[in-house]
């Protein structure tokens, strides 16, 4: 028997009982429409959460030295090293920051005023930095201005306080050149930093931004202990593998990267959160389909025994008849699974469009769910094929018409 | 030797139960091609028995079965099907026919599980609705046939693809006077066209209108010589 002819005679079975069939095909279809919408819609929300998360915090890459170096050794990474990483496409900004070890703090007071009163020396972070800093941490200047590679240049003694930090020193305004004195050693404000953005570092809204030659003239302190970098949007996962390697091609091993979750990742993780019910819903109407196809293809079976004797004295080997009933299901399923994706596809569409988001369709959701349409037939006719397939020509010629 | 298409040789059929049922008993019975042979009695007789054997629907307990020339004794289930849908063309009382089908389809459908010329199958499907006198009904489904003209349609497709033999089983039976006499005028033109007829009946009427008619009692066979 052809492949042709077992599909012909399973489309006229299937089609000689309209009514019937539309009826069977239902639960398939409610199943398989929960299932695309419930999908559907959970990677279409879960992508505009990600979205959003996207532009603002999934650029930022943090690249951590590894601890304990003394200030002496060979650096892993050199405050020159930043040149080899801009290069890098999808490197939007970047810059290195050295932190003073917490066990050295270093003490921070504003003027030479003793004041038995108040407390004038505090031990803030002190932090040393290249020039790029505010544009890689989303940082914006509140007062005066940010070093430039001038100061740097020149080792200029000038400082930049966080918010808090200057908050704390008692420091109001920049234009009369404030001093701060880190370690006895003077440094002229020039500029104090809003405390929004940050996103990178929070710690520099409490901390002293000095230009990194002069802390190390003044204050001996060390090599960068941390790059921080802003990337395109997007390239984040890329820049964060690259990054390592163009830092320290020798002891790229050493460096720790923290870059943003994958968006990816993330989605996934939105849509595991929000479907679980709906996706046993679905199964479960699918089941319910299932039940549905399994009795009314044993009924239809019944209702052709003749049929079957017939095709049996004509030739038809128990396989035929089996694989007749096996695909008059396999279809019933499949056409189910197509109007019932394609519902859900409209409906996921029309859910967006009144949220105003942007429906995203996943092609294997699309291409899969009538597929699985079918298999539920399949397997739905499975015990009434074998039914069929069991019957003995003459019992059947008999007993049907 | 001549051309046999059936020849039976010591068939016997018991069915197990207590006591055993004898359906056939040492049964013997050669057909040559060509002929046109009825096999007529009562019911309990065996008849239905015979015809589930001529028609490998069932095996003989003993006793060998030769169709058009094959030994049907030692083939497996898959093999006496395909030789039954390529060797025997069927005709019920019932008609089997699908209601849900046109008479074209209900013809074509005896080439389904055989090896024949697809793009060509409905054509040939026509032709034989005219061979049976049908030419005028092609397109129509069976529900709206009078029951002379669906055993018709039953009899084109039980011809499709020119089977070894044509078995009939009370192909009369649910018919009237009239139409009765309709099929059996058919019978004689296939008959003289050279098909092997074997008609099974318990009707003595039909039964006269063959060649050759042989008388089953009791699962035993009796050749009748024509009184002419």
């Amino acid at each position: 028997m052809r492949l042709i002819d077992l599909g012909d005679e399973a489309l006229a079975g299937v089609a000689s009982r309209p009514m019937r069939t539309a009826l069977t095909m239902l639960g398939t279809f409610i199943g398989i429409t929960t299932l695309v919408i419930t999908l559907g819609v959970a990677a279409t929300a879960a992508n505009q959460i990600a979205g959003r998360f996207d532009a603002v915090t999934a650029t930022g890459i943090t690249v951590t030295m590894p601890a304990g170096s003394s200030p002496d050794a060979a650096p892993v990474v050199s405050w020159n090293g930043l040149a080899d990483l801009v290069r890098l496409n999808g490197v939007h900004a970047a810059a290195a920051i050295s932190e003073a070890n917490a066990d050295s703090n270093l003490v921070v007071r504003a003027n030479e005023l003793h004041d038995p009163n108040t407390v004038t020396d505090r031990s803030l972070p002190v932090v040393s930095a290249t020039a790029g800093l505010p544009q890689v941490v989303n940082a914006t200047v509140a007062q005066g201005r940010f070093f430039d590679d001038g100061h740097v240049k020149r080792h200029d003694r000038v400082a930049v306080l966080g918010a808090t930090a200057a908050k704390l020193l008692g420091i109001t305004r920049v234009d009369d050149q404030p001093a701060v004195f880190v370690n006895d050693q003077a440094f002229t404000v020039i500029g104090i930093l809003a405390s929004s953005g940050l996103d990178l570092d929070h710690g520099l809204d409490v901390s002293v931004i000095l230009p990194y030659p002069t802390a190390t003239d003044q204050l001996r302190m060390g090599q960068p202990t941390k790059v921080l970098i802003r990337t395109d949007l997007g390239a984040a996962p890329l820049i964060a593998k690259q990054a390592p390697i163009a830092l320290s091609p020798d002891d790229h091993d050493q460096l720790q990267v923290q870059a943003p979750p994958d968006p990816t990742t993330l989605r996934g993780g939105v849509e595991h959160d929000t479907n679980g019910l709906f996706v046993v819903l679905g199964l479960v109407s699918l089941v319910v389909g299932a039940i549905g196809i399994a009795n009314v293809t044993l009924v239809t079976v019944m209702e052709r025994i003749g049929e079957i004797g017939l095709r049996r004295a004509l030739g038809a080997r128990r396989r035929h008849i089996a694989a007749q009933f096996l695909v008059e299901s396999g279809t019933v399923g499949l056409i189910g699974g197509v109007i019932g994706t394609s519902a859900g596809i409209i409906a996921v569409v029309v859910i967006s469009a009144l949220n105003d988001w942007t429906p995203v369709l996943d092609m294997s959701l699309a291409a899969g769910a009538p597929v699985a349409g079918a298999l539920v037939g399949l397997l739905a006719g499975l015990y009434p094929a074998l039914r069929a397939a069991r019957m003995e020509p003459v019992e059947a010629l008999r007993s049907g018409t | 030797m001549t051309d046999l298409v059936i020849r039976l040789a010591g068939v016997s059929r018991v069915f197990p139960a207590e006591p055993p049922v004898r359906a056939l008993t040492e049964v013997h019975l050669d057909v040559v091609r060509g002929e046109y042979v009825s096999i007529v009695g009562a019911s309990g007789s065996g008849k239905s028995t015979l015809l589930n054997t001529l028609g490998l629907l069932d095996r003989p307990t003993s006793g060998s079965y030769q169709l058009d020339g094959v030994e049907t004794a030692g083939l497996s289930d898959g093999e006496r099907t395909a030789l039954r849908g390529s060797r025997i063309g069927f005709v019920f009382q019932s008609f089997h026919l699908l209601s849900y089908r046109t008479v074209t389809d209900n013809v074509a459908m005896a080439e389904l599980y055989r090896r024949a010329d697809r793009a060509t199958r409905l054509e040939r499907a026509n032709q034989a609705l005219e061979r049976v006198g049908l030419g005028h009904r092609k397109g129509f489904r069976p529900d709206r046939l009078s029951g002379g003209e669906r055993q018709r349609v039953a009899i084109a497709r039980a011809l499709f693809g020119g089977p070894a033999l044509l078995l009939c089983d009370e192909p009369t039976g649910n018919l009237d006077r009239v139409t009765t006499s309709g099929v059996l005028d058919l019978f004689d033109e296939l008959s003289a066209q050279g098909v092997t007829l074997v008609v099974i009946t318990h009707d003595e009427q039909v039964s006269l209108r063959a060649q050759r008619r042989v008388r089953i009692e009791d699962g035993r066979l009796w050749e009748e010589t024509r009184c002419a």
